[in-house]
């Protein structure tokens, strides 16, 4: 057939094109970048090395949220739309927690914020959302498994209710900051073309690398991760095994929706959270999947990084002036990826 | 319980008594009625006919309707408006602009379409939802094309057949007639080759694939049909409402479209208007209301509504009607379809069997691992 005999040619042909765009990429941010804010990597290394640690530090925070996702919807093929609500919901609990147990005003000193009074907000955030997570799943989605699309519509309508509740419930809505432990409010060293940078963003990729790291410890060495990755690739044997694949598939959506609200503890920490994020982490989540593939940790952590770099780097290497193009750039990654390959970058092909 | 006759006859009665109620809608209702409550409802629900006409006879859930519909409305206010607002003001001919308007939209659907073809059932839903707000953020960010205050006095700028934002009445039978013409088009592309293999694409692209027909071409262009139909529906929102910014494009209207289609009910085109009007009168007589014990606004009680209509009748108002005059029983969604219901439940079909691309060669998941 036509079709069958196109595809090889277009393959190779997307794959040319795929990466030819990303030595053009890599070459203007080395050498060519005249008109940009930073120049051109070669003039300018200290910026470069900023900005590439931005763009990991925002994988870092990426791969919490969008492995969360990734994993509910690999295990119970579920979209969870409310993905985001979960985020912002999350972080607005951990702000509230630590409010509580410093005692301070809106916003809070740096200094007056030991660690303890950072981790137990954001971990007592992830465990009411675990729970919330856990309501949903047993009330709205157990009985409606394999109908993919009204899971997907029930989320969605769970995330306009939520987005409206927050509002209602926590400070309007309003923007507001978690704080970072005092210990971590200084620059540190790269030792790298005498780069300095923050602390605090670097913990964001530490906190990634650490989630990754338990979650490929729980998937890849432990019974239960065993257990889920059967799930993931089928979960009518794996359930004829004797496996009860119930009991599984609400542990990954309290795992999954767990991670979202740290994630909003963590992002809240360094960007503020405000009404209005969680449909941005929804686009994060998805856009992050979409690239990786879905269900793959190693696509989540892929995607993450891809996002997170053309997302740091298309703000500042940009030529001035037109630097408000940057969202264009994700684009053109998200349809690079779509159309050389549909199912994402490590995501299995049906 | 009524044979498919007698429900044929019943249901042009009301098309028929409805349409002669709106074709004099001037007469009968209040000027607010009139300018707001039906003229919003004809463009909505052609924008949510877009969503419905991909997902009932496409088998295409797509999220991106709101995102065309605001490209089809940014492009006219770049192209139209004059002085004193955002965006380009290039002051271009009012009707030059309209055709330019739409013919940019389709394009960007097409390529929409292009990229969001290749897949099915749920991933296609989340990579329309994904364009669709990365529009947003394109109109949000880029200020010389709009920015997050948008472009506004695009209704002076209308045609003067329209009304040029000073008469009401005419734009609300602009509105009413492309509605229909939207509604017939739909029904007769339908019944063309493309419409019948549009459908079957629908029921099972691998058999379709294996007879000759090239399935990703056919959802791209339904795609950038979809994509036409929600430029006439971005023309006629700027138009009435004046302007447009980022904001009646967020993630918060592109659910508020999916809901409209939901409520008239996702299987059949008819309940795009009767979903838009429900949504926008209970949108204009709750607004005002308080949550009792949850506490919180209007949004509570339209997503309260939505979780409802999704969990006891998700073929939404029109799958209700449907199943009082047949007596059927209402088919499980997106999950097995009874072959007798293949019309109605193919969309659904289409979404569930076909994720990851291999939904033949396995039964539909129903129940998990019970």
């Amino acid at each position: 057939m036509n079709a069958a005999r196109l595809e090889r040619p277009l393959q190779i042909g997307a794959r040319v094109v795929a990466f030819g765009l990303i030595a053009i990429a890599i070459l203007w941010i080395l050498f060519f970048a005249n008109d940009t804010n930073f120049g051109p990597a070669i003039d300018d290394p200290r910026n470069f090395t900023v900005t590439l640690f931005n763009g990991l530090t925002f994988a870092g925070l990426l791969f919490i949220v969008a492995s969360g996702f990734s994993l509910i919807f690999g295990l119970m093929r579920v979209v969870n739309m409310a993905h985001g609500s979960f985020y912002l919901l999350g972080g607005y609990i951990a702000y509230d927690i630590q409010q509580e147990m410093t005692g301070t005003g809106f916003t809070i000193a740096g200094s007056e914020v030991n660690t303890l009074e950072w981790v137990l907000p954001a971990l007592a955030a992830a465990a009411c959302i675990a729970a919330l997570g856990l309501v949903i799943q047993q009330v709205f989605l157990r009985w409606n498994q394999g109908q993919e699309l009204r899971q997907a519509l029930i989320t969605i309508a769970l995330s306009v209710i939520i987005a409206d509740q927050v509002i209602a419930h926590f400070h309007d809505g309003i923007a507001v900051n978690i704080t970072w432990p005092g210990w971590t409010n200084r620059l540190i060293d790269l030792h790298v073309f005498d780069a300095q940078y923050s602390l605090a963003r670097l913990g964001l990729l530490g906190i990634g690398i650490i989630v990754g790291g338990l979650l490929w410890l729980w998937l890849y060495r432990t019974r239960m991760g065993m257990v889920i990755r059967a799930g993931v690739d089928d979960q009518h044997m794996t359930s004829a095994l004797g496996v009860n694949i119930q009991l599984v598939f609400a542990i990954g959506f309290v795992v999954g929706s767990a991670l979202a609200a740290f994630g909003g503890a963590v992002g809240g920490s360094q960007g503020g959270i405000a009404s209005g994020q969680d449909g941005q982490w929804l686009l994060n989540s998805l856009i992050v999947v979409i690239i990786g593939g879905m269900g793959s940790l190693l696509g989540a952590a892929a995607g993450a990084l891809l996002y997170g770099l053309v997302f740091s780097f298309s703000a500042v290497y940009l030529p001035q002036g037109s630097t408000e193009y940057a969202i264009v750039l994700t684009f053109v990654l998200l349809a690079l990826v779509l159309a050389f390959r549909p199912q994402g970058l490590f995501g299995r092909a049906g | 319980m009524m044979t498919p006759a007698a429900k044929q006859a019943a249901e042009r009665a009301i098309a028929g008594a409805a349409l002669l109620i709106v074709a004099l809608g001037p007469l009968i209702f209040s000027d607010y009625w009139v300018s707001f409550i039906l003229t919003q409802t004809f463009l909505l629900g052609i924008a949510a006919a877009s969503l419905i006409f991909l997902s009932a006879y496409g088998g295409m859930i797509s999220l991106a309707q709101t995102a065309l519909l605001g490209v089809a409305g940014f492009t006219l206010g770049n192209l139209v408006t004059d002085t004193s607002s955002k965006g380009l003001n290039l002051g271009w001919d009012p009707w030059l602009s309209v055709v330019l308007a739409i013919l940019i939209t389709v394009a960007v659907g097409l390529v929409f379409g292009a990229l969001a073809s290749r897949s099915t059932g749920i991933y296609f839903l989340m990579i329309t939802l994904t364009l669709g707000v990365l529009v947003y953020y394109f109109f949000g960010q880029v200020t010389e094309v709009s920015g997050f205050s948008g472009i506004s006095g695009i209704a002076r700028r209308a045609p003067g057949l329209v009304g040029g934002g000073s008469d009401p009445d005419r734009l609300y039978y602009t509105a009413l007639i492309l509605a229909i013409l939207v509604y017939v088009l739909i029904r007769f592309v339908l019944r063309t080759p493309f419409g019948y293999a549009l459908q079957g694409v629908r029921d099972d692209p691998v058999r379709m694939a294996s007879l000759g027909y090239n399935v990703t071409l056919h959802r791209t262009l339904a795609f950038g049909l979809g994509a036409f139909f929600a430029s006439l529906s971005g023309v006629l929102y700027v138009w009435w409402n004046g302007q447009i910014d980022p904001a009646s494009i967020n993630l918060q209207n592109t659910v508020d479209l999916l809901i409209i289609a939901v409520i008239g009910g996702l299987a059949r085109v008819e309940g795009a208007w009767l979903g838009a009007f429900a949504f926008v009168a209970i949108n204009n007589y709750v607004r005002d209301v308080s949550v009792p014990i949850l506490g919180g606004s209007f949004n509570t009680v339209i997503g309260f509504i939505f979780l409802a209509i999704v969990l006891v009748s998700p073929d939404g108002l029109m799958g209700i009607w449907d199943r009082l005059t047949t007596g059927r029983r209402r088919p499980a969604f997106g999950a097995t379809v009874e072959p007798a219901a293949a019309t109605s439940g193919g969309a659904a079909r289409g979404t569930s069997g076909q994720v990851g691309g291999h939904g033949t060669k396995e039964p539909p998941r129903e129940g998990g691992g019970k």
